[in-house]
């Protein structure tokens, strides 16, 4: 896959693997021996976690309370939020 | 979008079960100034905030509010847990437990269920971040009523954490409160 240029479309590919990793945990809460969703799920978690910290690197922090680390200065509340479409 | 932390902001534990605390403890669940108020007060409120700094305050604070929510719940889980029907009737709690039973649900401490009245969202941020400052001053003034109320000091532990967080909360809202006026007053002449 060609390396993401820019934050939206970084971003995409995360929400995307988030996405995927949602509905494979509600599916393992009902179906927790399944070693395939299993094996499936924490793939997409690697992944998920990598991508998000070439995210973070690049772009800021996507978590508060201590989940992500910040450059000076404190990147948290710099504009966008998600809901500013 | 949300994500669950297996863990409480807070280690909660209780002397044992203790039917008539947990029946005045539970207004911080769903009553006036409680924490489902505060976290939907603030998470509401957060989208038409003029500033980004002032955004990221109420979406940090509203989601500790659910955190104390979910403090507030384990307290009111553990102290109803073990209860006897004797000592709920006791309590005076048996309405709640007729529609309930120990299970967790949005009342006062006098069963009065939560309304979305409790809060508001004005969309003008001077009127919304003062009524921000008033709750958190209305919730520090509950904790210390429950901790007066207390005869549990495991329980009255966990409430001096919640009324601290809400002094903590006070003064975020006054220095945002000053960041929007700085901000507004650069842009608007009335």
């Amino acid at each position: 896959m060609r390396a993401p240029v820019n934050r939206e479309e970084l971003l995409l590919r995360i929400q995307a693997l988030q996405f995927t990793a949602v509905d494979l945990g509600l599916y393992l809460n009902t179906h927790p021996n399944d070693t395939r969703a299993l094996a499936d799920y924490n793939q997409i978690s690697a992944a998920l976690a990598q991508t998000r910290a070439a995210y973070e690197q690049a772009f800021g922090p996507l978590m508060n309370f201590g989940q992500s680390q910040s450059r000076c200065r404190w990147a948290w509340v710099d504009e966008p939020w998600p809901w500013e479409a | 979008m949300w994500v669950y932390e297996k863990k409480l902001e807070y280690p909660v534990r209780v002397s044992g079960p203790n039917a008539k605390l947990a029946k005045t403890v539970i207004t911080q669940y769903g009553g006036p100034d409680g924490e489902l108020a505060a976290s939907l007060r603030y998470l509401t409120q957060r989208y038409t905030m003029p500033t980004s700094q002032a955004k990221g305050v109420l979406t940090d604070i509203g989601t500790e509010e659910l955190a104390h929510m979910e403090i507030v719940a384990a307290l009111v889980y553990n102290l109803v847990k073990g209860a006897t029907i004797s000592e709920i009737k006791a309590a005076g709690m048996e309405g709640y437990y007729a529609d309930h039973d120990r299970a967790l649900y949005f009342v006062n401490g006098d069963g009065v269920p939560w309304i979305a009245s409790y809060i508001q969202s004005k969309g003008d941020p001077i009127a919304d971040l003062h009524e921000n400052m008033a709750a958190e001053e209305k919730a520090r003034a509950t904790y210390e009523h429950l901790i007066n109320l207390s005869d549990d000091p495991l329980v009255t532990d966990v409430l001096r954490f919640l009324r601290e967080r809400e002094v903590v909360h006070f003064q975020r809202f006054g220095e945002t409160l000053n960041i929007v006026h700085d901000f507004l007053n650069c842009r608007k002449v009335w």
